[in-house]
């Protein structure tokens, strides 16, 4: 993914420390059980999952790093490298799928220049398909950051892109 | 305040049931689920706050899924005295609209989907209907004459839609935590779980497994057990343990704490998925309101019971729906299941007694012990007892969350529920169980849903998902959906299950795409037949059920597909192409101007043409036709 690549090297970003360390101490007891949700707070944080955060992670719970990247490439959730500043979920659920699903990725796709799981050369857009937000009455649906978008046809798509700086 | 006992309850119950029943103010419920929210309600929500920021005559507030989705967002609005009415798709300022619309007499019939004749859940039998002496409003229905509401019975979702699943008391004021604090007064453990057994209840999330059984067994193994709720709602299309976590959230505490008194446990954790932010949302919220009443915590209602709830976020991973996986997950490992030669009531988490259920069936419990297990019991079948939320989604007219009877028929759920397929298509199937499950034909309609009977016809019950589906889906596309699905969901540990699925997958692909051979169907249901054979988990042995009753129940269309390379239904790609029909096109020029590619050409009024070279068989012009002017060839 050289366009991934590209934004990785514009975008690495400084890690700070005692910022990791209130996440790892104070929200979650440097307890090696709570890993998974540590790892949601880094992402959170950083949009994804920096490789020097995890390696003082490891040490810091006492969790080999193979094991910690073992949980971070098992996971979908998780992004071993740096998203656009919009994700785009695009539903690929069961409900999603019979309402036509598949053609609304296939439009972000086109629309984009992307496949799924790419970022956009600009950083502007992540594209990631999910299986099932929930919303299932309201398919096919596209989730972009927080917005649920629900009951769209393939030729709204380019609109609904428009709103995401 | 502490509650120590149901006096206590009792006296919470008492103000609150004016704030939901009978308000001073006029009261404006908007439905804020996650669906909800989706098709607008927060926005209508947000802009009635702020026009009536300063009116301490209307108050706004915030409600669950009121379950009726496809005619979302909806709102609800009441004052004492006067009857309770639902709005319905009220998007951002029609709020006020409808405000005023209440205010002035209810003119605005189009916009209403009924009014409710009553408001009471199933716990308060011996309340009296608050709306008993209040004239109803003539020529608007009853929401519960309503085909949509009309079947159902509303158990596990009691309180969905008529509470605010931010307030303790509006809960406690529908007999919330009767049934616990009354339990851990006179009941003694064994006891409960005799109640639970003798009710019938099975496990909602998949398996049917009776939940009393499942209880008692862990009871009896020693060592510090653990309560689990599993919330990893995972059977793309089902989304009813979201709902109830949104809607009621107090109400799967309860079930947890009645579970952990009757188990003895002392630690609960809930596991949600990822893709739930409000569910979590709510649950941190109503954990801390519990405990804030004592009714969480050390020695609560100063009895020896202490109990806690901790919350745990899943990451996106199906299989962590299986119970062994979801403790792994739950322990910060890789969710990967093992083999259950020891059950996880003997050694689950931490390698200790746990008890995993889902999300409805918790939800299930306070009413079961308010009630007795006779009343549970007196609903359903001989052996699936209770209700059953079920989704309805797919090629449905009214989609939405449904709580019926079991033994309740799919014709009368997909028909009289549901209202049967929109557009004027024809049905087709059916799909229940997830990916896990099967797809239902037609004749088999007539079949009353419970375990068994699903089970008969090769699908499962599953989570409750019913994914309804019509002429225009392709079943082949279905199970090589469901396949695709499961490959990138299954765990990779055991080979039947991460070749098997692949290699199935690699077969439907292959058709899909016009290459299907002479043998493929027989080669599908010997792989299949494999890999249920021989996986290590539920998540694989179960893999397979998609292909195989697709296979069973729509083989011509399999062989059209690899025979005549055709697709019937219009979904593979490689496997037809559109055409505008001369005689029916009207050259209303909207395919022309909706396709995205420019490949329809035509004049106005004169009969259109697609250039086959162009065309990348989006759809557009086939959803946007409304003369059915282009055909699938």
């Amino acid at each position: 993914m050289s366009q991934a690549t590209a934004v990785q090297i514009a975008q690495e970003p400084e890690i700070d420390f005692r910022e990791l360390d209130d996440i790892i101490e104070k929200e979650y007891a440097s307890d090696k059980e709570n890993l998974i949700m540590i790892l949601q707070a880094i992402q959170m944080r950083y949009n994804y999952l920096p490789r020097p955060a995890l390696t003082y992670l490891s040490v810091k719970i006492g969790v080999a790093y193979s094991k910690i990247y073992g949980v971070a490439t098992f996971y979908a959730t998780f992004s071993l490298e740096p998203r656009g500043r919009n994700i785009i979920s695009v539903c690929l659920g069961t409900a999603c799928h019979v309402r036509g699903g598949e053609r609304i990725r296939e439009r972000l796709c086109e629309s984009l220049h992307i496949q799924d799981g790419q970022t956009t050369e600009d950083g502007r857009y992540t594209l990631e398909s999910v299986r099932c937000i929930g919303c299932c009455s309201l398919g096919p649906v596209v989730k972009i950051n927080e917005d649920t978008h629900g009951r769209i046809g393939s030729d709204q798509v380019d609109k609904i892109l428009k709103q995401y700086e | 305040m502490k509650i120590r006992s149901a006096a206590d309850l009792e006296k919470i119950s008492r103000q609150h049931q004016k704030t939901i029943y009978r308000p001073q103010a006029l009261k404006v419920n908007v439905g804020m689920a996650s669906c909800g929210i989706a098709a607008g309600a927060q926005k209508a929500f947000e802009v009635a706050i702020e026009a009536f920021k300063n009116d301490s005559d209307v108050e706004i507030c915030q409600t669950g899924c009121i379950g009726y989705c496809e005619m979302e967002p909806l709102v609800e609005i009441l004052s004492g005295g006067r009857p309770r009415v639902i709005y319905k798709k009220i998007t951002g300022d029609k709020i006020l609209e409808a405000i005023a619309d209440y205010r002035n007499g209810t003119s605005k019939k189009k916009w209403i989907l009924g009014q409710i004749r009553d408001p009471r859940s199933v716990l308060e039998t011996d309340v009296a209907n608050p709306l008993d002496k209040i004239t109803p409003i003539e020529a608007i229905p009853f929401l519960e004459d309503i085909p949509f509401y009309k079947y159902q019975v509303k158990v596990a979702l009691r309180n969905c839609g008529y509470i605010d699943p931010d307030s303790i008391e509006e809960y406690i004021a529908r007999k919330g935590y009767l049934a616990f604090i009354n339990a851990l007064a006179s009941t003694k453990p064994a006891e409960i779980i005799a109640a639970v057994k003798a009710s019938g209840l099975r496990g909602r999330g998949g398996g049917g497994f009776p939940t009393g059984i499942k209880w008692a067994t862990c009871a009896k193994h020693s060592g510090d057990r653990y309560i689990i709720c599993n919330a990893d709602e995972g059977d793309p299309g089902a989304y009813m343990d979201r709902s109830i976590l949104e809607g009621d959230p107090h109400g799967v505490l309860e079930g947890m704490l009645i579970a952990g008194y009757a188990i003895g446990s002392r630690q609960g954790y809930i596991y949600v998925r990822n893709e739930y932010p409000l569910a979590v949302k709510r649950l941190v919220s109503a954990i801390k309101q519990a405990e804030a009443y004592g009714l969480l915590g050390e020695h609560i209602a100063g009895s020896d019971f202490s109990f806690n709830v901790k919350i745990s976020k899943g990451a996106g991973a199906f299989v962590c729906g299986e119970s062994t996986a979801l403790m792994a997950s739950l322990e910060g490992n890789v969710g990967r299941p093992r083999a259950k030669y020891v059950h996880t009531v003997e050694k689950g988490f931490r390698n200790s007694p746990s008890n995993l259920n889902n999300v409805e069936t918790y939800a299930n419990v306070p009413a079961i012990l308010y009630k007795g297990p006779e009343w549970y019991a007196k609903m359903g079948t001989e052996h699936s007892k209770g209700t059953k939320v079920f989704s309805l989604v797919g090629k449905i007219a009214n989609t939405g969350l449904v709580e019926v009877p079991m033994g309740i028929s799919l014709k009368q759920i997909a028909f009289n529920i549901g209202g049967g397929v929109p557009k004027k298509k024809s049905f087709k199937a059916v799909q229940t169980g997830g990916p896990s499950g099967g797809c239902i034909p037609e004749r088999f309609l007539d079949l009353p849903v419970d375990f068994q009977r699903l089970a008969e016809v090769g699908s499962i019950m599953g989570s409750g998902g019913m994914i309804v589906m019509d002429q225009d889906t392709c079943m082949v596309d279905v199970a090589r959906y469901f396949l695709d699905f499961l490959k990138e969901e299954s765990c990779g540990q055991c080979n039947p299950c991460r070749e098997g699925i692949k290699q199935m997958l690699n077969i439907l692909t292959r058709i899909c795409a016009g290459n299907g051979k002479q043998g493929d169907i027989e080669l599908l249901e010997e792989l299949g037949s494999m890999v249920q054979k021989f996986s290590l988990c539920g998540l694989g042995t179960s893999a397979p059920n998609p292909v195989l009753t697709t296979i069973l129940y729509f083989r011509e269309e399999y062989e059209t597909h690899i025979q005549k390379k055709k697709c019937p239904a219009g979904v593979c790609k490689a496997l037809f192409h559109y055409e505008i029909d001369a005689e029916t096109c009207t050259g209303c020029q909207v395919c022309f101007r909706k396709c995205p590619q420019e490949a329809v050409a035509g004049k106005k009024k004169e009969p259109h043409l697609i250039d086959q070279e162009k065309c990348i068989k989006c759809g557009i012009c086939y959803e946007a036709c409304k003369f059915d002017a282009v055909n699938i060839c």
